[in-house]
């Protein structure tokens, strides 16, 4: 169940520092925080909302950059980036999940997940090889033809799901991937992200409030006030 | 980058009626812009078509048009004596003595009335026209109170058709044939004899002297002759470039019309562009926000949404052509502002004018835009994504 303790790091921060600006104040979210993912990972990040949960993902991922600190992920320190080398970073490094899929409506499902290889040069055949491989990895092969609007969410989701991996990235970040979900759709995606990480080895970042989704992490942390703590004792007693 | 284009189109596709009704404003400026640059072509085409390389035209020194051009009857007794003129098989010269004037006619139905050239023609002036020729009954008799019609004008005007009467100059006329002219100016005009049309409206000089050249490349030789001749006060023009001259002013006119009244409507259609491209912005937020997380850089979303209005643009170009082409089946009549009397003319779509329609239409399509698409690359990525 635990990752290998030897394993690499994978992401790590330093002191990172995040701050919003809003009207005339400034509101702190997270302070001179330290973390460390290690390759192969399952990490849930847990706690009350507005704790800054999303805040953390987004730094990580790229999508965002910290007012002060340092984030380096699989040996690039991502806050040394142009903003067009970050674009660039994430295109080949982080694959991403979020609550409400973000597909794009006028794209087939073959489509969607074929859309980020766009950015890797790979020809129009091999590109739809492996967005088939993908979607196969989904078990939605049957429906590459059809648009999210003829998809069920839990298809949406294994669709945004294969779109997440079809690059290879190291990284996958899943933000309250299941929020959306009735029971038993979020099962299935649980299912798969775990796949994700003993099968395939990513490393799997998943924000979420749902105690049940967090129990299938190899770490389970919870962000409260700016301070990580370990919560794994914090889940159910029938963890396990 | 096909599904980056996919992506456009079928986003328009989505939005169908508001895209349609974009660009079927943009259709109906390229409409008006290029039907009146057909109108300027048809123009010019119809005046141009009217004279032949190998003919000159005489007329008094100065005047634009056969309409105010006295060429008195000595005057043109000299220009026929002059060499560099073809000679016919009787071995006399190949020149015809005409006369032009414009009267009012009644239009068939009651319409008003409306200007006509009346053209005074001597017997050589069919065979120097090979453009023209008698379509239906015979030419008029030298003396005799006879008028042949161009096909165009029998139609517009009242007692034109064959073996009808006009009455002009005080008296009777008949109509003994018509002229098949094609396109052309005569089509518009109304031939008597040159001389009986002198008695008829008491003139004492002719209009222009028509001549057919021995060799086309003899004219300056005659126009030395000619303008060194202390008793001539005359001119010398190829036929082809008197009747380009005749058709410039009115033709450059319409081409400002058409580009001014285009460029006019084009802001409502720029706007309506813009208008449906921000909403289509606006709708997709969400969808920038995670082309943008995926790894697309800003310069993709910008031509993503270019492109569509691009495709926009082409769309209403299209349209606004096709129904432009169907304009080529129409004749109109305008007066030719160069001799105030009536032409009648088509419509006509030629390659330069097509591309320049396009090009318009597009040129409206990127205006339209050009700030939607920036709007859309600059956001901020996180912003966009929270829209969800
Ligand atoms: N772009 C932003 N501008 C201003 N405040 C923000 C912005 N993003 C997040 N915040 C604020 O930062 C705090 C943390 O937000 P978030 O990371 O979304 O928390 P969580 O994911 O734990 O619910 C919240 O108080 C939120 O209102």
């Amino acid at each position: 169940m635990n990752p290998d303790a030897e394993a690499p790091v994978l992401v790590e921060l330093a002191g990172v520092r995040k701050s919003f600006r809003r009207g005339g104040e400034t509101l702190p979210v997270l302070e001179g925080l330290s973390l460390r993912v290690r390759r192969g990972e399952f990490f849930a990040l847990m706690g009350p909302s507005g704790s800054g949960k999303s805040t953390l993902l987004h730094l990580i991922a790229g999508l965002d950059r910290p007012d002060a600190g340092a984030i380096r992920v699989g040996g690039v320190e991502i806050t040394a980036l142009s903003e067009a080398e970050l674009t660039a970073w994430r295109a080949r490094r982080v694959g991403f999940v979020f609550q409400f899929y973000h597909l794009i409506p006028v794209l087939t499902a073959l489509e969607n997940v074929e859309l980020p290889l766009l950015l890797t040069g790979l020809d129009r055949r091999r590109r739809r090889a492996h967005a088939e491989l993908a979607l196969e990895l989904v078990g939605l092969a049957d429906r590459r033809g059809h648009t999210p609007a003829r998809l069920s969410g839990g298809q949406q989701q294994r669709v945004a799901i294969a779109r997440a991996i079809v690059t290879d990235p190291p990284l996958v970040v899943a933000d309250e991937p299941t929020g959306d979900l009735d029971r038993s759709s979020a099962g299935e995606i649980l299912d798969l992200l775990e796949g994700l990480c003993t099968n395939l080895g990513k490393t799997i970042l998943l924000v979420t409030h749902d105690p049940r989704a967090a129990r299938r992490a190899h770490t389970v942390r919870a962000l409260d006030k700016g301070v990580l703590t370990d919560a794994r004792e914090a889940l159910d007693p029938q963890c396990r | 980058m096909a599904l980056i284009l996919a992506y456009s189109l079928r986003n328009l596709l989505a939005r169908r009626l508001t895209a349609a009704l974009t660009a079927g404003g943009m259709a109906l400026v390229v409409f008006v812009f290029a039907a009146i640059l057909m109108l300027a072509e048809g123009l010019e085409r119809a005046l141009v078509d009217s004279g032949s390389p190998e003919n000159a035209v005489v007329l008094r020194k100065g005047s634009n048009s056969e309409v105010q051009s006295p060429v008195a009857v000595a005057e043109a007794a000299i220009v026929e004596s002059l060499p560099g003129i073809a000679a016919g098989a009787d071995g006399r010269p190949l020149v015809a003595r005409e006369l032009v004037v414009l009267i009012q006619l009644p239009r068939r139905g009651g319409e008003g009335t409306s200007n006509v050239t009346l053209r005074g023609v001597a017997e050589r002036s069919l065979r120097l026209r090979p453009q023209v020729r008698l379509a239906a009954g015979r030419e008029p008799q030298p003396g005799l109170p006879e008028v042949v019609v161009g096909q165009g004008a029998a139609q517009r005007f009242a007692g034109a058709g064959l073996h009808e009467e006009l009455a002009f100059a005080n008296r009777t006329w008949r109509v003994v044939g018509l002229l098949d002219a094609g396109n052309t100016a005569f089509d518009s005009e109304i031939w008597a004899d040159a001389d009986l049309l002198l008695q008829a409206f008491r003139r004492r000089s002719y209009s222009s002297v028509l001549l057919r050249l021995a060799e086309p490349g003899r004219l300056e030789e005659l126009r030395g002759r000619l303008e060194g001749d202390p008793r001539l006060s005359l001119e010398v023009k190829r036929e082809i470039d008197y009747y380009r001259e005749q058709s410039e002013a009115t033709a450059t006119f319409l081409r400002i019309l058409g580009t001014a009244l285009a460029a006019i409507f084009s802001v409502g259609a720029v706007v309506g562009a813009m208008i449906t491209l921000y909403a289509a912005v606006a709708h997709r937020t969400a969808e920038i926000g995670i082309l943008r997380a995926l790894g697309f850089p800003r310069g993709v979303i910008l031509a993503a949404f270019l492109t569509e209005a691009v495709f926009l643009g082409l769309a209403g170009g299209l349209a606004g052509m096709l129904a432009a082409a169907g304009l080529e089946a129409l004749t109109v009549s305008t007066t030719n502002f160069q001799t105030f009397s009536e032409v009648v003319f088509r419509f006509r779509l030629s390659g330069p004018i097509a591309l320049e329609a396009l090009g318009f239409a597009l040129l409206m399509g990127l205006a339209g835009g050009l700030l939607p698409a920036l709007r859309a690359a600059r956001m901020n990525l996180l912003e966009a994504l929270g829209r969800g």
